[in-house]
């Protein structure tokens, strides 16, 4: 009996506060929302901007909600945190500055631990918490599974790095980064018309879309490059710790540079292992090695001479640059990677979308989506990967190709 | 030349797997189960050593005798709390208990530890073998995977074969019911395989941590389900067969990467396993047992 009393109890308690949180949930996150984007304005900026903060207050519920998604935690750690806190900063830039046609924005980031379901647990949570637009996901994979979603829901969607060409299939999608192709072409371009070698051995995952993606355009474009391929190992999922077999390979067809179109993982392992057996080779990679100097406990003087093909170079001399490493190092305390320039470029190429376009804080989901992807073919974004980024209505991004070198345990512009 | 590199290269990754074969082995031939979690005691005794050495900054070998003993500890509880009440329940039940396990293990240390790799310090600081001017490298902690996996393939046969406790194992392996008649005691002599298995599992682990120097809560899922094809391919319950399993299939496994395809390595090799199993079920050498009637 007692029990039961108690088990009604809780029933009651738990039916009251879901109405309750029904009832008021909109008025009070609203105002949370307004009251610590006044916060944020008046510390960032000083009493000046404390007009815009009153005017975002009058809009009713006048925020802006991105969500984001990336593996904050697991093997892709660096990349998710990176695109999240370089978004954070453009979001609180832009807060700053007065929002987006006065909308004060909101981003909430979500871990998908590089796991294509949990990215979709992810989005199915932001869709409860209201977001209106889709900065993610940060992984190809991941980005293709939850693309699916946002097309049905008609979400807009950009991806910081999301470079797999079906990341960007659906109409609403769109990136920042290269696509895999692209990244395969420009890499077989950069080592050919800077003559970096003659012999080229290659090692990937064929068990990953993003790897695969870039060998196949890779050796393709090789053709017309003047080096040739002399060996091309595999190694699957399953199989990713041991690579003596692929680096004896590479080794005994006499290679003079080893193209790793995978992640750092994996690339830290090929690293020590190729050292191991005495094998001294050029390594050239693109964006997924970014983030082998983070590997904890990793022996960085291994990744010296590494190059890799990337948009962001932290020691670049432009304003916008240094603007944005200082404020990094200020926030988070390392030297932002590429994906924190990936993830500060999303923030601000949904500022110069929905500015093109006229978004209120009052318009649908599906409405800010039709309206964002009519603008984006029209503007041109100075970012940090690139000046005068334009898109077309496939969701690439045009932009000039640079890559980097690691020269005494940092990213060093070629 | 580069036939000879990948032939080492195999034996490199063949040693690693005879020595995790010969922790799965142990228990199957004593206790007649297949502990699943082995992997994952492996992979517990990575991070011990990873903790004790590159944080706390701990000498290699006090950290391996660290490592064993927590191995040891994690292996007894685990029997203790996870097998032991089903030793009357079917084979079925047991070997679903012990997945369970080694998800849980994978579970703890993602809590623990996070996901994110690391990279491990090599424990073994020899100098690598030059041969041929630098032409064949053999990498010390090859030699050093052998060696250690052919003195516990000796001291575990010889444990079994001449002391008490290790005729007790071979009884208790051969008749539960009647050994306990015997008295002898049954659930200590399973306790004390566990034991030896797991502490098996912290040097495994050392050396596979060392060898390929990524550590994650699934580095031991996947050597763990090689190193059982190579127990079943050597003979399930062999300790020998389990040395020899286990050096088979990482010669075979990286031989058919480099000659035939890198990406039908796993295929090959599991294929392998299916035609031994059809022409010799018991393994290479596994011993024919009467089934009582």
């Amino acid at each position: 009996m007692k029990k039961k009393m108690l088990s009604l109890v809780l029933a009651g308690a738990m039916t009251a506060a879901v109405l309750t949180g029904c009832g008021s949930s909109a008025s009070t996150t609203s105002d949370a929302a307004t009251e610590t984007a006044a916060e944020t304005t008046e510390e960032a900026a000083g009493t000046e901007e404390s007009a815009d903060a009153e005017a975002s207050a009058e809009t009713s519920g006048g925020t802006f909600k991105i969500g984001g998604i990336g593996p904050l935690t697991g093997g892709a750690a660096v990349y998710g945190n990176a695109a999240m806190n370089g978004s954070q900063i453009a979001v609180d830039e832009i807060n700053a500055a007065g929002g987006i046609n006065g909308m004060t924005v909101e981003l909430n980031f979500q871990d998908d631990e590089l796991d294509a379901e949990k990215s979709v647990n992810a989005y199915n949570a932001l869709k409860d918490w209201g977001a209106q637009v889709l900065d993610g996901c940060v992984t190809s994979a991941c980005s293709i599974a939850v693309s699916d979603k946002t097309a049905q829901d008609q979400m807009f969607q950009i991806t910081p790095s999301g470079s797999a060409v079906e990341c960007v299939a659906n109409d609403n999608a769109f990136r920042i980064c290269f696509s895999d192709p692209n990244q395969g072409i420009a890499s077989a371009q950069y080592i050919g018309e800077n003559g970096l070698a003659t012999k080229v051995a290659v090692i990937y995952d064929s068990s990953d879309v993003y790897s695969s993606g870039i060998y196949e355009k890779f050796v393709a474009e090789a053709a017309n490059q003047p080096f040739e391929i002399v060996a091309a190992g595999a190694f699957t999922a399953d199989n990713k710790t041991d690579f003596s077999v692929q680096l004896q390979q590479a080794k005994d067809a006499g290679a003079d540079l080893v193209f790793l179109p995978i992640y750092y993982t994996e690339a830290s392992l090929i690293l020590t292992q190729a050292a191991d057996m005495g094998f001294d080779v050029a390594f050239f990679g693109c964006d997924g090695l970014d983030g082998i100097l983070n590997v904890e406990n990793f022996d960085a003087t291994l990744a010296e001479g590494v190059m890799l093909l990337t948009p962001f170079a932290a020691d670049a001399t432009d304003d916008l640059t240094v603007k944005f490493v200082s404020a990094y190092q200020e926030k988070y305390g390392e030297t932002p990677n590429q994906f924190a320039a990936d993830g500060y470029d999303t923030i601000y190429t949904i500022k110069a979308a929905a500015e093109k376009a006229g978004i209120t804080a009052d318009m649908s989901t599906e409405e800010i989506c039709a309206a964002l992807k009519a603008a984006m073919t029209e503007i041109s974004v100075d970012g940090l990967t690139g000046e005068g980024i334009t898109w077309d209505a496939s969701g690439e991004p045009t932009k000039a190709p640079k890559a980097v070198v690691i020269k005494d345990g940092a990213y060093t512009a070629m | 030349m580069s036939f000879i590199a990948h032939l080492i290269n195999g034996i490199s990754l063949g040693s690693v797997y005879a020595l995790i074969a010969l922790g799965y082995t142990m228990v199957y031939g004593i206790a007649k189960m297949l502990n699943f979690a082995h992997g994952d005691v492996i992979m517990i005794g990575g991070y011990v050593v990873f903790v004790t050495v590159s944080s706390m900054g701990l000498n290699p070998l006090l950290a391996i005798v660290i490592s064993m003993a927590v191995c040891t500890v994690l292996g007894v509880t685990i029997e203790r709390v996870a097998y032991k009440p089903l030793r009357g329940a079917s084979p079925l039940a047991v070997l679903i208990t012990a997945i369970g396990v080694s998800y849980f293990l994978q579970n703890i240390a993602l809590l623990v530890f996070g996901s994110d790799t690391k990279a491990f310090t090599n424990v073994v600081t020899l100098p690598n073998l030059e041969l041929f001017d630098g032409q064949l490298v053999i990498k010390s902690v090859t030699i050093v995977t052998v060696v250690v996996s052919i003195i516990i393939m000796v001291g575990l046969t010889l444990f079994v074969k001449k002391t008490k406790i290790g005729r007790a194992m071979t009884a208790v392996s051969e008749d539960k019911g009647a050994a306990q008649l015997m008295g002898i005691n049954v659930n200590g002599t399973i306790a004390v395989t566990f034991a030896i298995g797991s502490a098996l599992a912290a040097i495994a682990g050392v050396l596979l941590c060392s060898a390929y120097p990524s550590l994650t809560p699934y580095t031991g899922s996947m050597p763990g389900i090689k190193a059982f094809v190579a127990a079943v391919f050597g003979g399930i319950g062999s300790i020998p067969g389990a040395f020899i399993g286990g050096i088979l299939l990482g010669v075979i496994e990286n031989l058919s990467k480099a000659y035939i395809s890198s990406q039908l390595a796993d295929a090959i090799v599991f294929g392998i396993l299916i035609i031994v199993l059809l022409v010799k079920p018991t393994g290479l050498l596994g011993k024919k047992i009467q089934e009582k009637v």
